[in-house]
Formats: C-alpha cells, sequence, structure tokens
C-alpha cells in the first residue's frame, strides 16, 4: 500500500492521437502530451475548446485508443483495456444519465452491473444520495430533475464505484452562474472527503483557478504549463497562458539595457522599466495585470515605474471599479485598484489624463527562448 | 398556447381525412359487423334475420343443417395467430442487428441503405411472390443448387409447407419491422452507451440494459405493424402455402369469393379485429409497465 501511494495514479506519455477532418487531412488533438497525476489531488486540464482536453480525457477513460504513447492507471498500462475493465468513472457533459431507470436505478447501475448484491447495494446507493444532498429522490426519473440535481446524480453514479480516478468533462458548462460556482466548492471539498482524484476538464479559466490543486494548461495538443493555480497566473510561462488566465495587458519586445535597470522596448517604439532578471538582448512579454496599476503617487519612490495614459471609461464590476486607460501609443491598459486606489481613480473624468504606476517587481516577465 | 379560435381552425385540416375513413372505412366496418349476425341467403346475399349461427359455426354451438361447427375454422384462427407471432420473431431476430449495423454506418450509406431497403416496394407484391414459388419449387433454384453442390440426393419439400409461408411473409414483411427499428435506435444517444461501458458493464449488459430497454418502442412499433398484415394475409398462403397451410385471411376470402356466404365471411373477419385488438392492447399494456416498472 505505502508502495502504491508513492506511484502516480496516472501517467500519459508521448501521447498522439490524430483524427481525420471531414474536409480531408489530418487533425492532430493530442501531439506528443507526457504528464503524471499524483494521488488524490484536484487536476484541471484547462483549454480552448479543440486543444486536445476531451481527447486526452477519453483516452484515459478508453473510449479514444491513442496512435502512440502510452496511459497507465494506477501503474499498469491500459493499452487495449476497454473502457469497461478500467478502474477510471467520468460525469458526463451533458450527464447522460440512463431516462429509463430511477435515480436510485441510476446511481446503483455500476454495482448492479458487477454484480453486488441488493442488500449492499442499496445501502450504498443510499449512502452516495446521501452525500450529493439528494436523499428522498431515489424513486424520481432523470426528466423529473432540474440541472443541477441531474449533476449530482451524475456524480453519485460515478463515485459509488470507488474509482482510482474520476474524470469530469465539463460538467458544470450546462449550469447557470450561481449553481456553478456553488457546484465548484461542493466539488472541491467532496474530492476532499473522497481522496480520490478528480481529473476536470474546462475551458472555464476561473473555474479551473477556484477548483484545482494542478492545472494543466492545453493548447494545440501540447501542454503549455503544468503548476499550482497561482503558479499560472503569476508566473504564466508562455504568452498563451498568460493570455488565457486572468486579464492583462501584455508588451513583447527586446531588453535593452541602461544605466541601472532592463527595459523592454516594444516594436512600436513603447519603453517599459521591468525588474531584474532579464538579460539584454533577450526577446521578452512583460505582464502587467489590472491589480497592480494604481494611480501615480505625488512623489513615486524609485521602485515605482510610471505609464502616462488617458482614462477611456470606468466600468463598475461589483467589488471592484475597473478603469480602461489608454497608453500614448494607442495600447488598452487596464487597472482594477483596491479601495484606497480606487478613490484616487475617482477623482479622474473619462478623457482627462492620468499617471499610472506600478512596483517595478509586480509584473511577471516571460523570456522567450 | 393556441387559442380557441386557432384550435378550430386547425380542426379543419382533419375535415378530408375524417371525410375519406368515415365513409370507406367505418361505413364498411359497421356493414360487415351487421352482416355478421344475418342469415346468409341461398344464393349469397343476405337475409334480414338475426342469425348468431355465424358466430357459432366458429366457436362450437351451431345445430343447424347448413351452419355446421367445425373446429377447422378455430385450428386455422390458431395456426394464423402462431404465424403471425412467428414471423413477429423472424423479423425482429433479422432486423434488429441489421439495424444496429446500419445506424453506426456514415449518413451518406445509412442514406443509401435505408433506400435499398425500400426498394422491394418499387415491384408488384405478386411478381416477388412468384418469384419465390420459382426459387422453393421442387425443380426450383434452391433444390438445383442444393442437389448440384450435392449436399441433397432429392429435392425437400418447401414450396406448400409453413415453412414456404413463413420465409414468403418475413420477406414482404421485413421493411416494415426494420424501419421502425431502425428510427429508434437511431435516435438513441450513444453517450448512454458510453456511461454504461464506462461504469463496468460489458457490451452484453450494456445491450442488455441500455440498448434494448431504450429501443423498446420501436421493437413495440415494428411487432405490430408486422403482426397485424401477417395475420390477415391471403396472398402469401395462397402462392406459397397452396390448399395444404390456410390461414384466416384465406378463409375469409373463400366465404366471400367462393361460398358467397357474406355473413359468415364478416363474422370471421369481425373475430380477426377481435383477436388482433386485444392481443396489441395487451401487448402494448406490457411493455408500457415493464417501462414504469423499470
Amino acid at each position: 500500500m505505502i508502495e502504491e501511494a508513492l506511484d502516480y495514479i496516472a501517467e500519459v506519455k508521448d501521447a498522439v492521437k490524430r483524427f481525420l477532418a471531414p474536409e480531408g487531412g489530418a487533425i492532430t488533438a493530442l501531439d506528443g502530451i507526457s504528464l503524471e497525476i499524483q494521488q488524490s489531488q484536484f487536476v484541471t486540464l484547462l483549454g480552448p475548446s479543440g486543444c486536445g482536453k476531451t481527447t486526452l480525457l477519453r483516452a484515459i477513460s478508453g473510449f479514444e485508443e491513442l496512435d502512440s504513447g502510452e496511459v497507465r492507471i494506477g501503474g499498469e498500462l491500459v493499452t487495449g483495456v476497454p473502457p469497461y475493465r478500467r478502474p477510471v468513472n467520468t460525469v458526463f457533459q451533458n450527464y447522460a444519465l440512463f431516462p429509463h431507470l430511477s435515480v436510485s436505478g441510476n446511481i446503483g447501475y455500476g454495482l448492479e452491473v458487477a454484480g453486488v448484491p441488493r442488500k449492499e447495494r442499496d445501502r450504498r446507493v443510499g449512502e452516495a444520495l446521501e452525500r450529493v444532498g439528494l436523499a428522498g429522490f431515489d424513486l424520481r426519473k432523470p426528466a423529473q430533475l432540474s440541472g443541477g440535481q441531474q449533476q449530482r446524480v451524475a456524480l453519485a453514479r460515478a463515485i459509488i464505484n470507488q474509482p482510482k480516478l474520476l474524470l469530469l468533462d465539463e460538467p458544470l458548462s450546462a449550469l447557470d452562474r450561481n449553481l456553478r460556482q456553488s457546484m465548484q466548492l461542493e466539488l472541491k471539498s467532496l474530492q476532499h472527503d473522497l481522496g480520490i482524484c478528480f481529473l476536470f476538464v474546462t475551458h472555464d479559466q476561473e473555474e479551473a483557478l477556484t477548483m484545482s490543486d494542478q492545472v494543466i494548461v492545453l493548447n494545440q495538443g501540447q501542454i503549455e504549463q503544468i503548476g499550482p493555480p497561482e503558479a499560472h497566473y503569476h508566473q504564466p510561462a508562455t504568452r498563451f497562458v498568460a493570455e488565457f488566465i486572468g486579464d492583462g495587458t501584455l508588451f513583447s519586445g527586446e531588453i535593452q539595457n541602461t544605466i541601472e535597470n532592463p527595459i523592454l522596448v516594444t516594436k512600436d517604439g513603447l519603453s517599459i522599466a521591468v525588474g531584474v532578471g532579464p538579460k539584454v538582448g533577450d526577446k521578452a512579454t512583460l505582464i502587467i495585470r489590472p491589480e497592480q496599476l494604481n494611480i501615480a503617487p505625488e512623489n513615486p519612490d524609485d521602485s515605482m515605474v510610471i505609464l502616462d495614459a488617458v482614462l477611456e471609461q470606468s466600468v463598475f464590476q461589483g467589488a471592484t471599479r475597473r478603469y480602461v486607460c489608454q497608453l500614448a501609443n494607442g495600447t488598452s491598459i487596464s487597472a482594477a485598484p483596491t479601495e484606497s486606489g480606487d478613490q484616487a481613480f475617482s477623482r479622474v473624468k473619462p478623457g482627462e489624463p492620468v499617471r499610472l504606476a506600478y512596483r517595478r517587481s509586480a509584473p511577471h516577465v516571460i523570456i522567450e527562448t | 398556447m393556441i387559442g380557441k379560435r386557432e384550435s378550430r381552425r386547425l380542426a379543419a385540416l382533419l375535415i378530408p381525412g375524417t371525410l375519406f375513413l368515415g365513409i370507406f372505412f367505418m361505413g364498411p366496418l359497421a356493414v360487415m359487423i351487421v352482416f355478421s349476425f344475418l342469415e346468409p341467403g341461398l344464393y349469397g346475399g343476405v337475409e334480414w334475420n338475426f342469425y348468431h349461427l355465424n358466430y357459432g359455426r366458429i366457436l362450437g354451438w351451431a345445430d343447424a343443417e347448413w351452419e355446421k361447427f367445425d373446429p377447422v375454422y378455430a385450428e386455422i384462427f390458431f395456426r394464423s395467430v402462431r404465424l403471425a407471432l412467428t414471423n413477429v420473431a423472424i423479423t425482429l431476430l433479422i432486423c434488429y442487428p441489421a439495424a444496429l449495423w446500419v445506424s453506426g454506418l456514415t449518413t451518406r450509406w445509412r442514406t443509401i441503405v435505408v433506400f435499398l431497403i425500400t426498394l422491394p416496394f418499387f415491384v408488384s407484391l405478386v411478381v416477388r411472390l412468384f418469384c419465390w414459388v420459382l426459387i422453393l419449387r421442387p425443380s426450383g433454384f434452391l433444390n438445383s443448387t442444393l442437389l448440384g453442390l450435392g449436399l441433397i440426393s432429392e429435392p425437400i419439400d418447401i414450396i406448400y409447407t409453413e415453412t414456404a409461408v413463413l420465409i414468403g411473409m418475413a420477406y414482404i414483411l421485413l421493411p416494415f419491422m426494420f424501419l421502425p427499428l431502425y428510427a429508434s435506435i437511431e435516435k438513441l444517444d450513444h453517450s448512454l452507451v458510453e456511461a454504461s461501458s464506462d461504469l463496468g458493464a460489458s457490451p452484453y449488459q450494456t445491450f442488455l440494459r441500455v440498448i434494448l430497454p431504450m429501443t423498446l418502442p420501436g421493437i413495440a412499433a415494428g411487432a405490430v405493424l408486422v403482426f397485424i398484415p401477417s395475420l390477415g394475409n391471403f396472398i402469401v398462403p395462397d402462392l406459397l402455402g397452396g390448399a395444404k397451410v390456410l390461414m384466416i385471411g384465406n378463409l375469409v376470402e373463400q366465404q366471400f369469393l367462393s361460398a358467397r356466404n357474406w355473413p359468415f365471411g364478416s363474422a370471421l373477419s369481425v373475430m380477426i379485429m377481435l383477436v388482433m385488438l386485444l392481443l396489441i392492447i395487451f401487448f402494448l399494456r406490457r411493455i408500457g409497465r415493464s417501462e414504469i416498472v423499470k
């Protein structure tokens, strides 16, 4: 048991999968993906539609065979093993509940086909219903349930077999915003309670950041970055990740040296000071997040970088206000200051000049190799 | 919501259909039911006296000189029901796997296959059945092939047997089973099949627990569409069953055309309708209930 705990629950090695496009030619859904998933973690596969995340999930559940590469679940190679013999279960995007079976019939399906005796089955179905908060709904048909309730049935049905790995294929995308947010927290605590590893597929970055221990960002069949959500936000590895996760303004250019600090010079001639790290001649991208920007104080100290801009409009967003500004070269840049900074901003009217400031060391710089 | 005015206007669309069926279906049906309780005329036609012995002849209480009870009618009745049910089973066993296969093809091939299945309707039924006579008769295609291959030493008797009748009926009614089955199998949400497999069900378990129950309505529709024409069929037993395999349809035909006993023919027809009605009500209620229980 101890040995198993040290192993990865799932490993994918050099996975390649191509599909024939209807208009001829091949689409590469997975382009040499390798990753490991550790025990009892909440892992999210994040990427835009068509990035290969669903294909990767289906390769693990067994509904797609890889063209090359291998998948291991619990240390065992599963190439050629049909889905019904793999120790994983899936929560499908459209839930795929059996319309002819009741709620308890749906939840107990996995136990029934495995030949679990009726008494134990009833007990475990009861437990699962309790766990997802649907006690008393056992005799209803799926059609008599709301979207959120169907979602819970799908979840209970998938965890009742106690899979080594639970795969979730965009299960929250059909729910409205409020329900989605509460389900996110519920899923997170369910994963914590069960100790089963969850592999969650989504295109919603907010969902990924909220729930995950590890986020894997996919783009065009390749992995862009693997790491905890904080790393994706604060230290994006690539321009794609920086654009996909969180808001912010990106400046790409070349680092040039001056007397004191490195300066990033963009193609259209803008010069921005950056923190220590990049070397002269590096091609780099600077990401300034809205919350890093404030109005410059009267006497800025050395650690501040000043950007001259014009306020275009201010947008109410509930907790914060967003101030959309324009730099001299036409680049649009947003600031979402905290309470004290907000007061300074509120004195500026749209169309008036504004001096924006951020700490030099705050924005992340991606050095392109 | 459809307003009262609107619904009245929509109801007007039913007028042609209602008129047609009222005049040409309900009318003759009423005449038939009335005739079945009248006395047969000596040279055909009817005498307008109430007369229950038409039914007595079939069910066993006739004692009049002309209308003797004969168990052969009941025998023909049961044979017809048995052959019709067998035919439902045969067509179901042939069409279900075929429909499963077709539903897995690409859209283009599916259209082609469905067209091919309806293709026999372009040729007259009688012509197609005569082809079967040519195939099945002692010197026909089947026997000469088997003889030529040395598999049999003398021709086997297929034509003018129940087997021949079943072959013919299954052949002409296959599309009526295939099309409703195909329609319901094609509608089946494939993600349900995947969900079943994902939860650990083998392909066989998935078929029994998901695919079969989900396509039950198609099976029911196909069964009804095959059972009804099978039970009343008289062309197939006439051509392929000869005089040996008489079915209820032949009996009715004989009573109207040869024996010119309209009341008795009507009584037989009413009996067919009653049996069909009872069997179908029983059958549909069984399916309806099994769906609720599950």
